[in-house]
């Protein structure tokens, strides 16, 4: 009896130091219930058991009676408070408590590949009625760990997501579902191999396409990180979670423009607000699917009751991606079944069969394709609507018609006559003349002409001049001190060497317009999509101030240009993220453009060409609203590489966090030129999070291709070159179509 | 070879008087100095950090063709005979617009009396040293200072691209391993200084010294 009440003391403690945890030592005076608790704790046996009862059964209505306050005052802030308790549940917890049977693959505990990432088979129970059926599952998710050192919060490194992957492939094969549970405060920002940007991206364009059911469960959803295990069929969250752009710290730093210190808590509490990072406001934005309830103040270890609400919710999420793959009939009825905590009253196989891999991995795109699509900002007329529509469809139409149906025939035309005229080249040939020649006169000669030999483009006659060029001074190249290169004339400079020290190569930075005017052939340059702007979907204080100056000083809508251009007579599709924008950040406008330009170039059969001018990463004003992007557009670009697309991206000056992390990451090319700076994280948040300072040229161009992350470094003075002969060799010989 | 210990205490009198480094700043073109940024006497300081990342403490601007250039400190020490005439004025490339006084330090002041008293052997070629064999396990057995070397007795082996060459000691007499200036398989440039070897019959001299120099810069 002593010792069933000394535990129950120390519940109670531990609950009381909990609650003192989140909301403070003044909120009701928390902070001296806790001191009596402990008090009576250390006395325990002085006192008679009668006392001891009374005393428990008084705090406990105390505690009670707090609880539910602290729950209807909870803040954006405490909840991050929350999450971030070494007493709230952790991934290893789900998986005693929710799985049947587990078993860990690629380590257990401080012996593993990465002991931030936990991958397991494991085995999870549906009853029916009396049956009981076994579903094999692969978990995979951060650990979090109860204060280990090893854990690092639950920040997987690059191998740790490579290893995510390495299972989710596994998964794959055997054909079982994956259940994601995301417990991090942000990818482990290194950039050793495979690279923290770098395997974020694999890990999306990955799972963009994968082929079993797949169901995440946000707890703590920290950015990029989140992202990483996060492109998921349905999306749960815990109630008491939180899923955002950049920790409240981070925003209210870069909000308050400190660089050593604090910010202040009112800022941090106020941007933990701004944000928009609860559970009930990314419902709202369609970030996510649903919310699993939770106790006040949020599940702790032992709360067993919500570890039994999560198995159910995750069974019944995994049954509903299942049957949408089926026909709606049985969701519907699935949906009307009364189903319980303890019993479902019904069973469905997991397993799918071909055709519904590919409507599941179609319905995928579309979830992702339609997400944070209302916050679009477009000027809307009917007619215009209408008309774009129709142009789209008509545009979709010629092309297919133009490559699908003439093109494939006149392939195998083509194919036939190659491989009749090789294998009898002689005697054939009197027959086969005259219809060869019949048929080019139809179809005509035209690709063949078009197509020049590599090598063979003109430079443009008529130079752009950068408006930096006109001004009668000199600078001094920031290598000069190492390289001893003289200063530089700035007509020339950005004139004739195209921004580049002659001397040792240094590239300096130029303005958007000098790309689009020296790479492209002259005047072949259309965007499209102009119209589209950035709005402020979380209505955050003082953004669209922001916005608007950017609007004013650049003349543009949005961050990222997209538009047709040809380079040396061969049309490609291009999108360009310009730094003069609000730093090149990625939100819903530049998203939404991109995924427009990627499909128009993948309806028109057309090489896709990111340059990116500077990008700063997911603009933190969108929270969550900009992370979603990131999947969206990886998606994109998978289903066009996967057509056959040639996707080759350009990274200049400064290419940093979420947008390096998804769709320009995931490309199969990408090329840097001199003196970009590349990576995830900058220097400060490296040393913030690992505690190590990095070199001065951690992020230069130079180390990013030791470790694998690009293809190439190009020279600027010679990229239309670069440019048009890595379009003829990689897209050759028709330039697009595998 | 004898240490020429009359040398030794006219550079040590050098030092006395002297306990210090003297860096001219120079131009490094013409221009017009716009601006000092210090004055007479300031404690200025070089690139440090980890990787010299941190840039030296600023000295003045030095113009041309409308490009202000900001002139740094390479060296830590205290900043004198500042030129302030020339403010404003046009300089030649090469003029001398302040000094730098660097403190020597007591480990300063003795490398650079080993190095004039020793017998120093040299990197011949830029490549790759380390003892050889048997040296090694004698220097380890018993510590610098108190192995003997004699006239063709091997001492180093270069290596670069696998290629060995073995080098021998040259000069005549007896020598004792006093210094290694470097490590083994570390890159060095052809002309570094790779061992210092002082004669045996020098060796209680030249202790003498270095304890007196230690004694008195300690101060």
């Amino acid at each position: 009896m002593l010792v069933e009440l000394h535990k129950k003391l120390k519940e109670l403690i531990e609950l009381a130091e909990y609650i003192r945890d989140i909301k403070g030592e003044e909120f009701l005076s928390i902070g001296n219930i806790c001191n009596e608790l402990t008090d009576f704790y250390h006395h325990f046996y002085d006192y008679s058991q009668e006392k001891i009862i009374s005393f428990i059964q008084s705090y406990e209505e105390k505690l009670g009676k707090i609880l539910i306050k602290a729950e209807e005052t909870l803040t954006p802030y405490e909840i991050v408070k929350i999450v971030r308790h070494p007493q709230r549940f952790t991934l290893l917890d789900i998986l005693e408590n929710v799985y049947d049977s587990y078993m860990e693959l690629g380590g257990e505990g401080e012996l593993n590949i990465d002991p931030a990432v936990i991958c397991a088979k494991a085995i999870i129970t549906r009853r029916v009625g009396d049956e009981v059926y076994f579903h094999q599952v692969m978990v995979i998710g951060h650990e979090k760990g109860h204060g280990e050192e090893f854990r690092r919060g639950g920040s997987a490194a690059p191998w740790g997501n490579e290893k995510a992957l390495r299972y989710m492939k596994m998964a794959e094969t055997e054909g079982i579902p994956i259940h994601f549970y995301i417990f991090t405060p942000g990818a482990y920002p290194i950039e050793d191999y495979p690279g923290a940007a770098q395997q974020i991206a694999r890990n999306l364009f990955y799972m963009s396409k994968l082929s079993v059911p797949t169901i995440s469960f946000i707890s703590e959803g920290g950015s990029g990180g989140a992202e990483a295990i996060g492109l998921t069929d349905l999306r749960l969250m815990a109630e008491k979670g939180y899923y955002s752009v950049i920790s409240p710290e981070g925003a209210a730093a870069i909000e308050a423009k400190l660089k050593d210190e604090r910010p202040p808590r009112e800022l941090v509490e106020k941007m933990a607000k701004a944000l928009k990072l609860t559970a009930k406001d990314n419902l709202q934005l369609g970030t996510i699917d649903r919310i699993i309830p939770e106790p006040p103040l949020g599940a702790r270890r032992k709360d067993y009751e919500f570890f039994k609400r999560l198995k159910y919710e995750i069974i019944k999420a995994t049954d509903e991606v299942v049957l949408q793959t089926r026909s709606l009939k049985m969701l519907r009825k699935y949906a009307l079944s009364k189903q319980n905590f303890e019993n479902f009253s019904y069973y469905v196989n997991w397993e799918l069969s071909e055709d519904e891999k590919e409507i599941l991995i179609e319905n995928r795109y579309e979830k992702y394709r339609k997400m944070t699509q209302w916050a679009v900002l477009e000027p809307k007329s009917f007619f215009k609507c209408l008309a774009q529509r129709g142009t789209r469809l008509g545009q979709s139409i010629a092309y297919e018609v133009k490559y699908r149906v003439l093109k494939s025939g006149q392939k195998t035309f083509k194919r036939f006559f190659e491989e009749l005229a090789s294998e009898s080249s002689l005697l054939l040939k009197p027959v086969s003349d005259p219809i060869k020649s019949v048929y080019n006169l139809i179809v005509g000669k035209k690709i063949r002409t078009k197509v020049r030999m590599p090598g063979e483009i003109e430079e443009e006659t008529e130079v752009y001049v950068s408006p930096l060029a006109l001004q009668d001074r000199t600078v001094t190249c920031p290598q000069a001190e190492k390289f001893g290169c003289p200063d530089l004339w700035v007509p020339d400079l950005y004139g004739e060497f195209c921004g580049v020290c002659p001397n040792c190569g240094y590239h300096f930075p130029l303005e958007y317009n000098w790309y689009l005017n020296n790479i492209f052939d002259k005047g072949s340059v259309k965007t499209f999509n102009d119209e589209i702007a950035s709005g402020n979907p979380l209505n955050f204080e003082g953004y669209a101030e922001k916005l608007k100056a950017a609007r004013k000083e650049t003349g543009l809508n949005s961050a990222l240009l997209s538009f047709e251009a040809k380079i040396g007579g061969i049309s490609v599709v291009a999108v360009m993220l310009v730094a003069d924008f609000r730093q090149g950040t990625v939100g819903v406008a530049e998203g939404e453009k991109f995924i427009r330009a990627v499909e128009f170039a993948k309806v028109s059969r057309r090489p896709f060409i990111a340059l990116v001018h500077t990008t700063g990463g997911i603009r933190i004003h969108e929270g969550t609203m900009g992370v979603v992007q990131m999947p969206r557009c990886t998606m994109a670009v998978r289903d066009y590489v996967d057509s056959g697309g040639l996707y080759i991206v350009i990274y200049d000056n400064n290419s940093y966090a979420g947008p390096v992390a998804s769709f320009l990451g995931s490309a199969p090319y990408q090329f840097a030129l001199k003196s970009t700076r590349l990576g995830f994280a900058g220097p400060r948040v490296i040393l913030e999070t690992t505690g190590q300072p990095v070199p001065p040229d951690y992020h230069s161009v130079e180390n990013a291709l030791k470790r694998g992350h690009i293809q190439g470094i190009w020279d600027r003075r010679e990229l239309r070159k670069k440019l048009f002969f890595a379009l003829l060799t990689m897209g050759a010989p028709n330039l697009y179509y595998r | 070879m004898k240490i020429d210990f009359s040398h030794l205490t006219q550079i040590l009198q050098r030092f006395k008087a002297k306990p210090y480094k003297i860096y001219p700043v120079l131009t490094p073109h013409t221009g017009k100095i716009i601006e000092f940024k210090i004055k007479e006497g300031e404690e200025v300081r070089g690139p440090s950090g980890k990787w010299l990342e941190k840039p030296g403490t600023p000295l003045f601007i030095l113009e041309r063709e409308k490009n202000p250039k900001l002139i740094r400190a390479q060296y830590n020490g205290i900043a004198q005979n500042i030129r302030t005439d020339l403010l404003n004025r046009f300089v030649e490339a090469g003029e001398k617009v302040l000094e730098i006084k660097h403190p020597l330090s007591q480990e300063e002041i003795i490398s650079e009396v080993l190095l004039n008293a020793l017998l120093v052997i040299r990197a011949p070629e830029t490549a790759r040293y380390i003892l050889s064999p048997e040296l090694g396990k004698r220097l380890e057995k018993e510590g610098l200072g108190k192995v003997s070397v004699k006239e063709g007795d091997e001492l180093l082996i270069m290596t670069f691209m696998k290629r060995e060459t073995p080098i021998f000691l040259k000069e005549r007499g007896t020598y004792i391993i006093y210094q290694i200036y470097f490590k083994p398989f570390e890159l060095v440039q052809a002309g570094e200084p790779l061992l210092g070897l002082c004669p045996v019959e020098d060796l209680p001299h030249l202790e003498k010294i270095i304890q007196r120099i230690k004694a008195e810069w300690s101060l």
